[in-house]
């Protein structure tokens, strides 16, 4: 396995005519986007639209029925495109190795490829736990950390790959909303520091609204509206509509 | 049926591709090595000791009364050197090591551990498969030598204390000395040696099509025992069949 070469700026994605049927049901229906490079791009829609498996067709871990998708104009069918950039993903559940320690977890893609000598990966280590406010946590085990604690060290993670796109998959899922803003700075500062290309899937409004440079919308498989945060917010559709506004509504109300 | 056992060959196929990585994963193979001899050495003592010791039990009293008396030896030490002692610890080892090997790695497929290792470029092969089959491969042959020393003392030891055999030690491992050559027991050790890649490969293989959760795995962790036992039965046949002289 070859190391990836050292690119040091986000990438582009490009998402052409992509179509997945699991047996008979479809679930993605011809999706087409762009992502420009350092980039932050929502992908927002209700739970079963397709999103976390159109995330898994961008990383690779699912081959597409047809179409195709390209990063910086290169199909990732190709094995040596996947090589030759850099790019992480933190899944909804962090899904962290758990036979291995936290700092073994973050500092498992040098390791395993031997890129830095083990105290070298030491020092890393420690400093992208740092930067996810998660020190003195490397020799806890996964189970030891809360959902919050163990989507940041699976950030701290992908960050070891120093990636140029990062793809998020419900990062603020079964978060309180402290912790889901502390998840949403981050991915803004990752933005600002390392100018990563970065692709949210959520479907957690005040996280796109909050650090979307653009947005889709998905539903049922097809993306419904692209635009900035302000332009998706005026969009007409019903079915945007219905989930912009969708709220908790009771008559019985008590007042404090 | 055939998909999985093309499944198979091909997981087979992509470990020996990746054996040149094996030193770079040699601390896995020791833990794995360490953990296998560790779960199974006393079960495998324990169980191959009353194989010799039914195996003597039944043939002794027949023989000692048709004048054989000088055959029990030979005849217990060569069932445990040809084929008790592999079949019998590999269907134990792929109870106790495959269902552990595929609960492991169905359980991080289903939480999509080997996911996030496919997404840093980790293949699943070098990193997980590898060392379990190495591991494997290497400590089956080990066990199943130790369990055929202790079959044999199980067999001697109720040949002697029975009183319907009654045969002394020193005429029971004369008899198997004059009977069982150095290559019988190296043919039921690479018996076990095959009969270890077949668990290897199955319970891993097993592991890694796991879909599904809790059930799934379980669901896993069932078919890669009995399809071990399955394969080691029929390649049991194919191997005495090819290694008969």
């Amino acid at each position: 396995m070859s190391a990836p070469q050292n690119n040091q700026h986000g990438v582009t994605v490009e998402v052409r005519g992509l179509h997945k049927s699991f047996g008979r049901q479809e679930v993605l229906k011809g999706i087409e986007f762009k992502v420009n490079a350092g980039e932050i791009f929502v992908i927002m829609g209700p739970s079963g639209s397709g999103k976390s498996v159109l995330l898994k067709h961008i990383i690779g871990l699912e081959p597409p029925d047809a179409g195709e998708i390209l990063i910086n104009g290169e199909s990732i069918q190709s094995p040596e495109v996947m090589n030759k950039y850099r790019l992480a993903m933190v899944f909804q559940s962090g899904a962290l190795l758990n036979s291995l320690t936290v700092g073994e977890n973050v500092g498992l893609y040098l390791a395993e490829h031997r890129l830095k000598p083990p105290e070298e990966i030491a020092r890393i280590v420690a400093e992208k736990l740092e930067v996810v406010g998660l020190k003195n946590t490397k020799d806890k085990m996964p189970n030891e950390l809360s959902g919050g604690m163990k989507k940041r060290a699976a950030i701290a993670r992908a960050l070891v790959i120093e990636p140029q796109l990062i793809l998020y998959d419900e990062p603020t899922s079964e978060l309180d909303p402290l912790s889901a803003a502390v998840i949403g700075q981050e991915i803004l500062n990752l933005k600002n520091r390392i100018h990563v290309t970065s692709l949210v899937v959520t479907h957690d409004r005040d996280l796109a609204f909050g650090v979307a440079d653009r947005i889709a919308v998905i539903d049922q498989g097809r993306i419904i509206a692209i635009g900035t945060p302000d332009e998706v917010k005026r969009r007409p559709e019903p079915v945007i509509r219905r989930f912009l506004q969708a709220d908790f509504k009771t008559n019985n109300r008590t007042t404090l | 049926m055939f998909q999985n056992i093309g499944e198979m060959v091909l997981l087979f196929w992509r470990t020996l591709k990746a054996l040149p990585l094996l030193m770079r994963q040699r601390q896995k193979v020791f833990d794995q090595f360490f953990e296998i001899g560790n779960a199974s050495l006393l079960m495998v003592c324990v169980l191959s000791f009353f194989i010799g010791g039914v195996l003597a039990l039944q043939t002794g009293p027949v023989l000692v009364e048709r004048g054989l008396a000088s055959a029990v030896g030979g005849l217990v030490g060569i069932s445990i050197a040809k084929e008790l002692a592999p079949v019998m610890m590999s269907i134990l080892i792929a109870g106790r090591i495959g269902s552990a090997m595929a609960a492991e790695i169905g359980s991080m497929q289903v939480y999509q551990e080997i996911d996030a290792l496919r997404t840093m470029n980790i293949s699943p092969v070098n990193y997980l498969v590898l060392p379990r089959i190495i591991a494997i491969a290497a400590a089956l042959p080990m066990l199943v030598t130790f369990a055929i020393l202790v079959g044999w003392l199980g067999g001697a030891l109720v040949a002697f204390a029975n009183d319907r055999i009654a045969i002394s030690f020193s005429a029971f491992f004369m008899n198997l000395r004059d009977v069982v050559e150095l290559n019988d027991v190296a043919n039921g050790v690479f018996k076990a040696f095959c009969f270890a890649l077949i668990i290897g490969v199955v319970s891993c293989h097993q592991g890694l099509v796991t879909i599904g959760g809790p059930r799934g795995i379980g669901r896993s962790v069932t078919k890669a025992v009995v399809n071990s036992i399955v394969l080691i039965v029929i390649f049991d046949y194919i191997l005495t069949r090819l290694l008969l002289k």
